[in-house]
């Protein structure tokens, strides 16, 4: 081919959606391919390595977030469907809940009061913009749930996800050094904890930890998924900032 | 066929929630009240179909994927986090940490205080 005719290949190409979507997919395939390979260790998360490699890749070529985001909308689509499945795992979590359902239920919203709460004190007296104070507001919450709520009390619904993707990140690594040091031993206590503040990445960690431990931190992220929808707002609305 | 047809069971629940979000303007996220329904519909027929079942944990089994698109949002935001790069890290050190021991401290609590009551009333 002469070079006129691969930039018409290339002007073709970087126009469809096919190749937004395409690199997704491959970028985030290698990503997890490098995850499994240094044993699953949250710092080199698959989803915070296609990230970088995907903006990589945009800088290099010269395509707009617009236009990658035509093709990767089909992907990023499916948050919709993959909250409304959360009902599966949570019905089959129904018997853990039954006999503990009081203390879950009180941990659970102490725990969207407190993250709420302290992320946007946190941030409002470091000095942050009121537009990221509000980004972070639902960081603990999983990231379907947490865009949305982002998007209702005026956030930044993509800088949201970022912050949710580290917020799981921290969780999950600081999670066994946390309960050593406060001596926190119960599973479910320790599954609650993890999944209410990591949510799905803490939750692959739990699961680590033993079986028990994940499927209560299954059961958290879906209860905070549940809760934060409604508490998150509300509590903006009580402060006056949203 | 199953593939399609419970990807389009999700579908229509995550339909009915937005159309219930919006009717009765309440502040929740349609795809939310999605899974209420969902989770209410599964207690009434006494738990999912196996197709429901792997379709549902084929989609949350590579959840993370799902969220890299809105990820590689952050590039728009390069100029906002650069600002505020220490205030954001720190937040989310400092926040993360406190609501991971505060519920599992009110988790503790409860639970002891539960077996307290409990032993009570023997």
């Amino acid at each position: 081919m002469t070079e006129a005719a691969h930039d018409t290949l290339w002007v073709y190409l970087s126009a469809s959606p096919l190749l937004g979507l395409t690199v997704t997919l491959l970028a985030y395939i290698a990503a997890y391919r490098l995850y499994e390979a240094v044993g699953k260790r949250a710092i080199v998360h698959p989803v915070l390595v296609a990230v970088a490699a995907l903006i990589g890749f945009l800088h290099l070529t010269d395509i707009s977030y617009e236009r990658y985001f035509e093709g990767a909308q089909f992907v990023h689509f499916l948050l919709g469907p993959a909250t409304v499945a959360l009902a599966v795992p949570l019905y089959h979590q129904l018997g853990k809940l039954r006999r503990l359902w009081a203390p879950i239920v009180v941990a659970t919203l102490v725990g969207v009061t407190i993250g709420t709460l302290s992320s946007v004190g946190i941030a409002l007296l470091l000095g942050a913009d009121l537009q990221t104070q509000l980004s972070l507001a639902p960081k603990s919450v999983t990231a379907p749930v947490a865009m949305g709520i982002s998007e209702k009390i005026g956030g930044l619904p993509s800088l949201t996800a970022v912050l949710v993707v580290v917020t799981g990140i921290l969780g999950a690594v600081l999670g066994s050094l946390l309960f050593g040091l406060l001596r926190i031993r119960d599973e479910d206590v320790r599954g609650i904890a993890m999944g209410i503040t990591a949510h799905g990445i803490g939750t692959a960690r739990a699961f680590q930890m033993s079986r028990d431990t994940g499927a209560f931190s299954g059961l958290a992220m879906a209860l905070s998924a549940l809760s934060s929808a409604v508490v998150v707002p509300m509590l903006i609305h009580l402060l006056g900032i949203g | 066929m199953p593939l399609i047809r419970n990807l389009t069971i999700l579908l229509v629940f995550q339909l009915i929630g937005e159309t219930g979000v919006h009717l009765l303007a309440i502040p929740v996220p349609g795809p939310v009240l999605g899974m209420l329904l969902l989770l209410v519909a599964l207690i009434v027929r006494r738990g999912p179909s196996k197709g429901l079942d792997e379709a549902a944990g084929g989609l949350l089994g590579h959840l993370s994927l799902l969220f890299v698109p809105a990820g590689v949002g952050i590039m728009v935001h390069v100029s906002r986090i650069g600002d505020e790069w220490l205030a954001i890290s720190l937040t989310l050190l400092l926040s993360t940490v406190l609501t991971m021991a505060v519920t599992a401290w009110s988790m503790q609590g409860m639970k002891r205080l539960m077996a307290a009551r409990g032993r009570g009333h023997d």
